[in-house]
């Protein structure tokens, strides 16, 4: 199918017809047709949402907590005020992790200073230090606390930077404060941006200090921005480890309070989530001369590609390793391919997800023969927009934290054969009878990075798609008119 | 009758505690039957009925029993001079945490513990300082206090505050049924301080309910944790009190103030002498470069 520009520009004049004035002016700045040779995004983007609509965004306390700190298994993170953001967000993410949970790993588990009146009223720094106590006592092997903020203390002022130091100082242990109450910012974007400070401050900083305790060699390289979701990050290492490279350290799924400390010596920070770690990768670079590289692992084609061209920046050992890996991987996806393609080929993909996927992942539905005809991100900033522009075709439907209504008005016009996004999509679009897969969680499933994750992303896509209880809906816009009025009468 | 409840702000320091519990033990030499309420986390605005240092706060015995639904309110709710029931709100102490909150939760659970009984005449709320946020608001919401009383002087900043909360009062009246009822000058024994009370009272669309005379009287009852009412009835403030008390009990003039801009504020205080007519040239002018 051909997208033709006219056409899309008449789809998001038609959607956003019925926004009052003020909510189509702003909202028109966020939808646009995809210009593959634009050097500009297409769309504003990082902006606060619009009273009223419904948004799929997160908060800044989603973007430090459950994003970028929460993964790291071996510190405990403290969700510092009222008990309901820990709980809600408990262990609801599925970063993969080795270890004992509750002994020396503490991922799915819940820790929550679960604030009361009284310490609104007199402050929770006094039971935040005994808190500190009680986890020492308790979980003599966590390697360090975070300081999670929920709202209220921001309000109240709590010094929770002085807790750390002290109660730090005490036990001997890395102690990180991060003010990442949800109120600040725009979305989950500014938490990303937080957590990346507070890790540059507590514990790189610290860490300059400490003598290095790793041999270093010569083709050591961190894995930053993978959390690890149904065990991403573990399919991406093995072909990193194949290609002849030391994962030193993954950020942060199934990461440790160590492995971040020793990510300052590596040669290469290979960055797979942009948004949520640019900031530490910029500052490694600044501060301690590492470049930094993104890459792709989603789909056979993006993992040729990535493999190539990280092989590239070391030596001709490194390279012919990758192309025996390249080259050895083929028999496995091949068949793969020959397998799905004949039952996907041209059906047509909406995407909404995140901060990397909705470019990301383009490369693995290709490879299936599937077509992208619309996607976007809850929280992207510009540069994320010109990154997807070379991705899709021309005239590609682009939205930026799309509102509910306009996400069905636009799937009821599109007819998209499949929608990945998230939760809060998946029901509303079954429901319609479209086929969904949910993109931040795999749907329960997983890997689909690496080779190995491309099998399995190949078979949900199909067994999704292909799932005759598709035959059984009606589709509201199939409907005929003697239908819909026989289900009314 | 319905109780009365009314609420005294006034800038910090302008003598708010004082004032009040010495009107507060006017009406009930009176016969009435009050309620102190402290909403201030110095908890200071009942020593002088209880004879106490500081009485045990709300927010105080909540944190220690664990919550505030964890104490009854015979363990707060304390009975002083002349049967006055009295309260403090309590709160952290300062630089953490939030007494706005503090306040907020004490008068809740006042409210749901039946405090407020039917016999009451007149509930005081004695309020902190500036309303720097919306806790200290509380008792100025609806259905509670519908009088507000400010206590000022002569004393530019004091008018300055006055000023101030009255365009607080104008945000809850436009919604509520709070109303001014009047400045009580407490006099700093400043130039013409009685006249240019009454000036800023009528600019403001409000009265000078009372001009209390300073008097050492006040302070060497302060220093027995005692009202000058309690102890020296006899005295000639102990009847300026009880003068205030029965412009309260008698006060009709309840109205949405009408506050000065700081232009209007500041030629008042032209017109009365307190500040010279304005000479722009002096206006961030050190005194050293004032002498040169």
């Amino acid at each position: 199918m051909t997208i033709d520009k006219s056409a899309t520009d008449a789809l998001i004049e038609e959607v956003l017809d019925v926004y009052p004035a003020k909510a189509k002016k702003d909202r028109t700045k966020h939808l646009a047709s995809n210009d593959t040779e634009a050097t500009k995004s297409c769309v504003t983007s990082n902006r606060k949402s619009l009273p009223g609509v419904m948004t799929a965004r997160g908060c800044a306390y989603a973007g430090s907590k459950g994003v970028v700190w929460g993964p790291i298994k071996d510190m405990i993170h403290v969700s510092h005020g009222p008990v309901g953001c820990g709980q809600y967000s408990r262990a609801g993410r599925r970063n993969y992790y080795t270890g004992t949970t509750g002994v020396n790993a503490f991922g799915t588990m819940n820790f929550t200073s679960d604030f009361q009146e009284r310490d609104i009223v007199f402050g929770g720094d006094k039971k935040l230090a005994s808190i500190v106590d009680e986890i020492e006592t308790l979980f003599p092997l966590a390697q360090g606390i975070s300081i999670q903020s929920e709202c209220p203390v921001g309000l109240i002022g709590d010094d929770i930077e002085a807790v750390a130091k002290t109660k730090g100082k005490e036990i001997g242990k890395t102690i990180v404060p991060v003010r990442c109450e949800g109120f600040r910012g725009v979305s989950q974007s500014l938490g990303h941006h937080i957590a990346n400070d507070t890790v540059r401050d507590y514990v790189l900083e610290g860490a300059a200090d400490k003598e290095q305790k790793r041999e270093v060699g010569p083709y050591d390289v961190a894995i930053i921005g993978d959390y690890n979701i149904g065990g991403d990050a573990w399919s991406s290492r093995i072909l990193l480890e194949q290609i002849g490279l030391n994962v030193v350290s993954q950020w942060s799924g199934d990461g440790t309070l160590p492995e971040l400390e020793n990510t300052p010596s590596v040669k290469l920070n290979l960055i797979h989530c942009y948004r949520s770690m640019n900031y530490i990768s910029r500052h490694m670079e600044e501060k301690y001369g590492i470049p930094w590289m993104e890459y792709n692992l989603f789909g056979p084609t993006k993992c040729e590609e990535s493999l190539r061209k990280i092989a590239a920046f070391f030596d001709e050992t490194i390279q012919a390793k990758a192309e025996e890996v390249i080259a050895e991987y083929k028999k496995q996806w091949e068949p793969i391919v020959e397998k799905y393609k004949p039952r996907l080929q041209g059906k047509k993909v909406m995407l909404y997800v995140g901060g990397l996927r909705p470019r990301h992942v383009i490369g693995a539905y290709e490879d299936l023969g599937m077509e992208i005809v619309g996607t976007g991100y809850e929280f992207a900033h510009n540069d994320d927009y010109v990154k997807t522009a070379t991705e899709v075709k021309d005239a590609t439907l682009i939205y930026d934290d799309v509102t509910g209504f306009e996400l069905e008005k636009f799937a009821e016009v599109i007819k998209p054969d499949l929608i990945g996004a998230g939760v809060k999509e998946k029901y509303i679009f079954q429901k319609m009878g479209i086929p969904f897969r949910q993109m931040h969680s795999w749907d329960y499933s997983g890997p689909y990075h690496g080779f190995d994750g491309f099998a399995i992303f190949a078979r949900d896509m199909d067994m999704t798609l292909n799932n005759p209880c598709w035959d059984k809906l009606t589709a509201p816009w199939k409907k005929t008119e003697d239908e819909a009025l026989a289900e009314t009468a | 009758m319905a109780i009365r409840q009314c609420a005294i702000y006034g800038k910090g320091g302008i003598g708010k505690s004082t004032t009040t519990q010495n009107l507060v033990a006017a009406l009930a030499e009176a016969g009435k039957n009050v309620m102190i309420i402290g909403c201030d986390p110095k908890a200071d605005s009942t020593r002088l009925i209880l004879h106490a240092k500081a009485q045990n706060s709300i927010m105080e015995m909540a944190a220690e029993a664990g919550s505030v639904e964890d104490i009854e309110l015979e363990d707060v709710l304390k009975v002083g001079y002349g049967g006055v029931r009295c309260v403090e709100s309590g709160g952290p102490e300062p630089g953490v945490g939030c007494a706005g909150r503090g306040v907020i939760t004490a008068i809740n659970f006042l409210e749901e513990e039946g405090a407020y009984e039917e016999d009451l005449d007149f509930v005081f709320y004695d309020v902190l300082g500036d309303v720097v946020c919306g806790g200290f608001a509380m008792p100025i919401r609806e259905n509670k206090a519908q009088e507000i009383y400010i206590v000022v002087s002569g004393e530019m900043m004091a008018m300055y505050a006055a000023n101030n909360i009255s365009k607080g009062i104008c945000k809850y009246a436009a919604t509520g049924s709070v109303r001014l009822a009047g400045l009580i000058c407490n006099s700093r024994k400043c130039d013409r301080e009685d006249e240019l009370i009454i000036a800023l009272a009528e600019k403001i669309g409000t009265q000078m309910i009372h001009f209390v005379p300073r008097d050492n009287v006040v302070q060497q009852a302060e220093i027995r944790r005692m009202t000058v009412i309690e102890y020296n009835p006899k005295c000639q403030q102990a009847d300026e009190y009880r003068a205030l008390a029965r412009k309260v009990m008698d006060n009709e003039l309840f109205v949405v103030p009408n506050p000065c801009t700081m232009d209007e504020l500041e030629d008042l205080l032209m017109e009365f002498g307190i500040m010279d007519v304005e000479d722009e040239s002096i206006i961030g002018q050190k005194a050293e470069e004032a002498t040169a």
